[in-house]
């Protein structure tokens, strides 16, 4: 083994490996809080390993769980490698669900294989709209997409509510007292089959089939370089006859649209209706934003965000499990993902400092100037034709 | 009846309560125009301000003084706003995202502790409405501004406060300095760190005495997720308000006149739906971004992480 390979492999496992460095500090701090609540951390955290993966329906429900937060998170990885905030997931699940919804409860008469991929296309659709407006919004009145998808989940979660007292409210609900705010169940013919006797759907497969589809079309197309390319450098990409603004949509249209797909994927594969408890977080369960976490900890790369996506399913589903074991609040588990995220941005220095250093080793060497392409980009890939 | 909405009590009414309403805004907007000003995206104020308004509310139930309860809020927004400052200032991480980290830290965090400390939704006897003498007898002006509790006094003072701060002062200076050129600033002399670690305590301070005015002035309870969305309006009022502290107090004052209005409206039995009268300010704040934000140009090193050359 030469010695520059020597020197390669291992700070780039370290690489990898930082996300999980960056939980394990999570649940540590956890397990001090834990400690300071009077809980046996050990106990509690087995607690949670046993909800998550301790038997067949357990792990179902990670994988339940893991769904929204993988599809959610595909579209985070396109939208910040354009360099795009999206923080709009959870209004962009719900007008996805709602679309979706509609085709469910308008085409009674059609058959399911028909329906489905109709209301798939429709919930798309819909978290397209809902991204659209605020990739619109920054491209063309330079208005910040954080804040503009933060007042979108607001207007979304509002419409949701109004829809489903009024318009939408399933009509044997309507003439009861109680009037709960949810629509009529979705016809059997048209759920998404289930892997019986537990809950996980093909929502989870599609979801994984998906993230394969999204690796492609970041790395082998046109579109998703460019994208990458306005979100490393905007300029050179508009020097390059790149229209940056465009791709700037783009990005927001296709990030909502994945989070319109795990809307529409809950109602068709999980709950069967929609239901409103008045917040968002009651019908998105918060993958709105645990998306975000997920693809973060997948370092922004669809296949890595599987995995992270699986073990975030896994820590909420863990969680309830905790919660009814040994009486810790599953609000213990949305602070640790905070921690994580910050603990993974954090630890982000260290990858630029070793990049530094291998810089200043090269010029050392060499004694004068780096050699040119040096240091090598990763995701060097060679000019498209505009 | 829409005929209603004209007279004059209800009028007085609206502008009253817009103006209360108003109040955690301000502190988080300001505090947040501060950070932003130096170069320094704080999107963690939501979670700094669910924190503020536990422990403001947890004080003051326990020690029965709303003052205690004040300081609590402080010192833990304070700690918020450190660590935010250490992760984006020493650890250079992007602060966007640290941002949303320490969102999600704050709501999962105070939600915990209401339920291991408080278990149900309590009340707590809040700020009282202080009288000011003379000027609260003055009709309609009098009950609009001066018929108010004194968090809503501090946060109107604080206006031009920061105004003069900013602009006025030294330290003013320096935070405009390093939030448009660290490079420059930094070859001058100004510590870029220790003026961004300033800016982004004071924004943490701030948005914790957001949340007790919320949940020890205005509600006077604290449950789950009490801010529900408050914390990130705020930062959006912050470009709203183009990073000075008088369009931040137009934009906070504009927001919760909307929200007032749309709380009478129901009050009065008006028949628009309630869910589609909570989407307009929301609808608003777009809007005013719109056609706001593309005229002035924000702090040119706002998100931007600086490193001395060597």
């Amino acid at each position: 083994m030469s010695k520059s390979s020597q020197e390669n492999w291992l700070p780039k496992l370290i690489d990898t490996a930082l996300p999980v460095f960056a939980t394990a500090a999570a649940l540590l701090v956890g397990a001090i809080m834990l400690l300071l609540l009077k809980v046996n951390p050990v106990e509690a955290y087995k607690a949670m390993w046993d909800g998550a993966f301790g038997s067949q329906n357990a792990l179902a429900e990670t994988l339940v769980k893991a769904t929204p937060l993988l599809l959610v998170g595909l579209g985070i990885c396109i939208s910040f490698r354009g360099d795009v905030i999206n923080i709009g997931g959870e209004g962009q699940m719900i007008v996805g669900a709602i679309l979706g919804t509609l085709v469910g409860l308008t085409l009674v008469d059609w058959p399911g294989w028909a329906v489905i991929p109709i209301a798939v296309v429709a919930g798309f659709i819909g978290g397209a709209i809902w991204g659209g407006i605020p990739g619109a919004l920054k491209a063309y009145f330079n208005v910040n997409e954080i804040l503009s998808t933060v007042m979108m989940n607001a207007i979304a979660v509002q419409l949701m509510n109004f829809l489903l007292r009024g318009p939408m409210i399933d009509p044997s609900q309507a003439a009861l007292a109680s009037k709960i705010p949810q629509t009529a169940r979705l016809l059997e013919a048209f759920r998404l089959p289930r892997w019986v006797p537990t809950r996980l759907h093909l929502g989870a497969l599609i979801a994984v089939v998906l993230a394969v589809l999204v690796y492609f079309l970041l790395w082998r197309t046109t579109w998703g370089y460019r994208i990458r390319a306005v979100g490393q450098n905007p300029d050179a990409s508009r020097y390059a006859g790149v229209k940056v603004k465009n791709y700037i949509v783009l990005a927001l249209v296709l990030s909502g649209a994945f989070a319109g797909l795990a809307g529409v994927m809950q109602v068709y594969g999980v709950n069967y209706r929609m239901i409103t408890d008045g917040s968002a977080s009651g019908f998105t369960g918060s993958a709105g934003f645990n998306g975000i976490v997920a693809a973060l900890f997948g370092q922004l790369h669809p296949i890595g965000t599987i995995p992270a996506s699986i073990l975030f399913g896994a820590l909420l589903v863990g969680a309830n499990k905790m919660q009814r074991v040994v009486q810790v609040p599953s609000a213990l588990i949305t602070a640790l993902n905070g921690l994580v995220v910050v603990f993974v941005v954090s630890s982000e220095i260290w990858r630029r400092r070793r990049q530094k250093r291998r810089m200043a080793v090269a010029v050392s060497e060499v004694e004068g100037q780096p050699p040119e392409g040096y240091p090598p980009d990763p995701d060097h890939q060679p000019e498209v034709p505009a | 009846m829409i005929s209603d909405l004209f007279s004059m009590t209800v009028l007085v009414g609206i502008l009253a309560s817009g103006i209360r309403l108003a109040t955690p805004y301000l502190y988080a907007s300001i505090g947040e125009t501060f950070s932003q000003r130096s170069g320094v995206l704080n999107l963690g104020v939501e979670g700094q301000m669910l924190l503020g308004a536990f422990a403001a509310f947890y004080v003051a139930l326990t020690t029965e003084n709303l003052w205690f309860g004040v300081l609590a809020a402080i010192v833990v927004g304070g700690l918020m706003g450190l660590a935010m400052a250490f992760v984006t200032i020493n650890l250079h991480a992007e602060q966007g995202i640290s941002g949303i980290g320490f969102y999600l830290f704050g709501l999962g965090l105070s939600d915990l502790l209401f339920q291991k400390m408080l278990g149900t939704v309590e009340t707590v006897k809040g700020f009282p409405k202080v009288h000011i003498p003379v000027l609260s007898d003055i009709p309609v002006v009098g009950e609009i501004f001066f018929r108010q509790n004194v968090l809503v006094y501090i946060a109107l003072a604080l206006v031009p406060l920061a105004w003069f701060v900013l602009n006025k002062t030294t330290l003013g200076l320096k935070i405009r300095a390093v939030g448009e050129n660290p490079e420059a600033a930094d070859s001058l002399g100004v510590s870029v760190a220790r003026i961004r670690y300033f800016t982004v305590v004071l924004g943490g301070i701030m948005s914790g005495v957001a949340g007790a005015s919320l949940s020890i002035a205005l509600l006077n309870v604290f449950q789950q997720n009490l801010t529900s969305g408050l914390g990130f309006i705020a930062v959006a009022l912050v470009y709203f308000g183009a990073w000075r502290p008088w369009g931040v107090l137009a934009g906070a004052l504009l927001f919760s006149l909307i929200n007032s209005l749309q709380l009478w409206v129901q009050v009065l039995g008006i028949p628009i739906p309630s869910d589609i009268a909570v989407m307009m300010p929301y609808i608003l704040t777009i809007l005013v971004l719109v056609l706001t934000v593309s005229r002035v140009r924000p702090p040119s090193a706002l998100t931007k992480s600086f490193e001395r050359g060597d």
